[in-house]
């Protein structure tokens, strides 16, 4: 009875890849396993293991094959005597059953659209106009902003676990360890209290340290350093010593990661002064605000979104591109109804704001870009314009940025608004494991439509 | 412990010993001066005194060169005073006004100099650990060969972050000193009711960092320490421990009940172990000072402390639009 050996998703966030090499050819015995292929993603290349016995019969995916997608048929395996023939063709084998790809396609929901805003030609009026462009993933922009700061700069270095040797666990440090060596791009042990410590006391020493917290839930073991010690030195000494360092890494929901690991800390962050706090959306965002986190004296936490970093988006080509910090964008222009949204929050209000136009509603969407200064003219100048706001996010929703939001239009522009402001958040809950639960953990972009449709008495 | 005459100590001058006699003396006419302020509603909050640990700060000063650098706990008023910054500062912190070296903004806990090359003044037990280890690593990045003397107490040798610390001060070298103030209490719980190995030093040999027991109340003893670990840390040898053993003759803050310990143990330590009292009977009976040299640095000394604490009381408080400046660089 032939075998199919299915494309496999190696992490929880991988929907494609790449069959960088075949280490069996067709004939061949495998034993379960044994490695049989390289599989590349954009995280990392991985080996794949055989799980059953047999003769390769056929090989359904030429070796250095992008973009294969997760489950795709890619050989198979016959018994001895068996012919290769006899297995189904490639054809009626991609018709996976649907039970085996459900978990897959649910755990990815959120980036399950593909690279949105270049594909469906959203305005990039965050962008300089008439500066040439090229297309990058954030991934490749964390890491051009790091690289390009090192080099600029001898006392800018990167610490955390996985950084170096291992290239990043998500990849957003590959390459820097060959560039800069181990003296600045320091792997540590999992310690995260203890280096974060180490951290600070290093900016006070000199240096503007680049700490990359394997995920922001672990930033929990250090957040007495980030907090008392990085936030509140520059106040406690009467302004004689602050603490340039950068926290980054990624924050808020993966797929399919449960509670721990599943948690968006921006509205904790954004409450404490004497820190920034940044939250990218595009390529572009992550660049520029990266560049300017590393130089600026402060305290930066610098939120990023596993999600996000496969996807593309374009950024200036050429020169010293920084986003200045305080500064929205408006990334896509309306008069019906503001939109207020940050980081992977955008994914849900632009795609809303794309249905709402069918329907005859415009809405002006608001990239925050920073989070603590948050940039109050923009949001107020334009509910001004159009009287009406909804905020967007996946963090809690008691003390979220949209409750903050709300109190502040509340507070200065109560007599524009015709309307209460709406939050959409995540919902009041750990966030659960299951697919079906995850999904309804997290705002959607059918609850952004409809919140914007109350606040337009429609 | 026993006081070691002159005789014992052929390489210590009479200038030296002057000098440590006048350094110890105004650390603890300095708190005595604090207590009294405290009592007075003129200082506020929590406020620590290092009254009896004074030898571990001067004798550990006396081991430095420019530029190492200094971090610790919250009871620092002797750190501050012992590595050159001016009492007036420190005690008008005290007070919270605006000749403070913090303009009155950190209060008794949190002060800093970078001049001086103190870096806090850390209000939550065994932070000051990885920072300090921290402001070596950017030392040891920078190139250049100075150290840093990290201060903690034994109540903060349990706190898991020290340890984490260790690893990587010895995993990377750092050019760190370790000194565990173990005045034998964490506030009101005894080493021996905390911690079932009570050699605190010796924790640090399973992450391979050397280190010992120096008696903390013998100026000179904590001296020769200090050089023994300031060369192991300079040679690029990594990180050092020191577990001076001394005691506070006060109470942890100063709303302590001391109810933990007996009057008599807190008396015998006085009168048998002071550290001014050693380097006085030092002085005088190795005919190197006479009382009246003695007194003369005693009035000396006074007049400073009353000085600083005419300065921290006249020391307007800070101007309102304080409370907005030093969020942001």
């Amino acid at each position: 009875m032939a075998t199919q050996v299915l494309m496999p998703a190696l992490s929880p966030t991988m929907e494609e890849g790449t069959l960088a090499k075949w280490l069996v050819k067709e004939g061949d015995k495998v034993k379960s396993g044994q490695i049989i292929a390289e599989i590349e993603t954009d995280k990392a290349t991985m080996e794949f293991e055989a799980v059953d016995e047999g003769i390769v019969g056929k090989l359904l995916v030429a070796e250095g094959t992008a973009a294969v997608k997760v489950n795709t048929p890619i050989a198979v395996l016959v018994e001895e005597g068996e012919s290769a023939d006899a297995a189904p063709a490639p054809v009626a084998a991609a018709a996976v059953p649907a039970a085996a790809i459900a978990p897959v396609a649910a755990q990815a929901a959120p980036a399950a659209t593909p690279a949105p805003v270049a594909a469906q030609g959203w305005p990039h009026s965050d962008l300089p106009e008439g500066v040439p462009t090229k297309t990058m993933t954030v991934r490749e922009a964390l890491r051009e902003a790091m690289a390009e700061e090192m080099r600029a700069n001898p006392n800018v270095f990167l610490m955390g676990e996985e950084v170096g040797e291992y290239q990043g666990a998500y990849k957003i440090s590959q390459g820097l360890l060959d560039e800069f060596g181990a003296k600045r791009v320091v792997d540590t042990p999992i310690t995260e209290h203890g280096f974060a410590g180490i951290a600070v006391g290093a900016s006070w020493g000199g240096l503007q340290p680049i700490v990359e917290f394997m995920t922001f839930n672990f930033a929990m073991q250090a957040i007495d350093h980030i907090i008392n010690s990085a936030a509140k030195t520059l106040y406690m000494s009467g302004g004689q010593m602050g603490s340039p360092i950068v926290f980054r890494g990624p924050n808020g929901a993966a797929a399919r990661v449960a509670a721990q690991h599943s948690q968006d800390y921006a509205a904790w962050y954004a409450a404490i002064p004497g820190i920034k706090v940044a939250m990218p959306y595009s390529a572009a965002d992550a660049k520029g605000l990266l560049k300017s986190a590393i130089r600026d004296p402060n305290p930066v936490i610098f939120l990023e979104n596993e999600i996000l970093y496969g996807r593309s988006f374009e950024v200036p080509a050429e020169g010293d591109f920084t986003i200045p910090f305080g500064k929205a964008s408006i990334l896509r222009a309306g008069t019906d109804v503001t939109v207020v949204s940050f980081g992977i929050g955008l994914t849900y209000a632009l795609q809303a704001a794309e249905e709402l136009a069918k329907e005859g509603i415009s809405a002006e969407v608001i990239n925050l870009r920073t989070l603590r200064p948050i940039d109050y003219d923009t949001v107020l100048a334009s509910v001004m314009k159009t009287n009406r706001c909804v905020t967007v996010e996946e963090g809690f929703p008691v003390g979220s940025i949209g409750n903050h939001i709300a109190a502040t239009i509340m507070q200065k522009a109560f007599d524009h608004l015709d309307a209460p402001v709406v939050n959409c958040t995540g919902k009041d809950v750990p966030m659960p494991y299951a697919a079906n639960l995850e999904k309804l953990a997290l705002t959607t972009t059918a609850e952004v439509v409809a919140a914007v449709k109350s606040v337009c008495y429609r | 412990m026993a006081a070691k005459k002159p005789a014992d100590r052929p390489n210590v001058s009479k200038d030296e010993l002057l000098k440590y006699y006048r350094e110890m003396l105004l650390i603890r006419r300095f708190e005595e001066k604090a207590g009294q302020l405290y009592g007075m509603g003129l200082i506020g909050g929590f406020c620590h005194l290092y009254i009896g640990q004074e030898a571990v700060v001067v004798g550990l000063e006396a081991a430095t060169k420019e530029g190492d650098k200094r971090i610790t706990s919250y009871r620092d008023h002797g750190h501050m005073l012992a590595c050159g910054m001016d009492a007036k500062g420190v005690m008008a912190e005290l007070t919270g006004r605006i000749g403070g070296y913090s303009k009155g903004k950190g209060g008794s806990m949190h002060m800093f100099s970078k001049e001086r090359h103190f870096y806090g003044g850390h209000g939550i037990v065994g932070a000051q650990v990885p920072l300090g280890a921290g402001l070596a690593f950017a030392d040891k990045y920078l190139g250049n060969d100075n150290v840093t003397f990290a201060y903690f107490g034994d109540g903060a040798a349990n706190q898991g972050q020290v340890y984490e610390t260790y690893n990587m001060a010895e995993l990377w070298s750092l050019p760190v000193i370790f000194v565990i103030e173990n005045n034998q209490y964490a506030m009101g719980t005894s080493v021996k009711r905390s911690t079932k190995s009570t050699t605190l030093f010796g924790r640090g040999l399973a992450y391979g960092i050397p280190g010992e027991q120096v008696d903390g109340m013998d100026v000179l003893a904590v001296k020769a320490a200090g050089e023994k670990a300031v060369a192991h840390c300079r040679a690029g040898n990594g990180p050092y421990i020191l577990e001076m053993m001394t005691y506070r003759y006060r109470g942890h803050s100063m709303s302590d009940p001391a109810k933990y310990r007996t009057r008599e143990e807190v008396e015998k330590m006085r009168s048998e172990k002071d550290a001014i009292e050693h380097v006085r009977d030092l002085l005088l009976q190795g005919g190197l000072a006479s009382d009246d040299d003695l007194k003369a640095i005693d009035k000396e000394i006074k007049a400073l402390v009353n000085e600083s604490a005419e300065f921290a009381k006249d020391s307007p408080e800070p101007p309102l639009e304080e409370l907005w400046t030093d969020i942001y660089a």
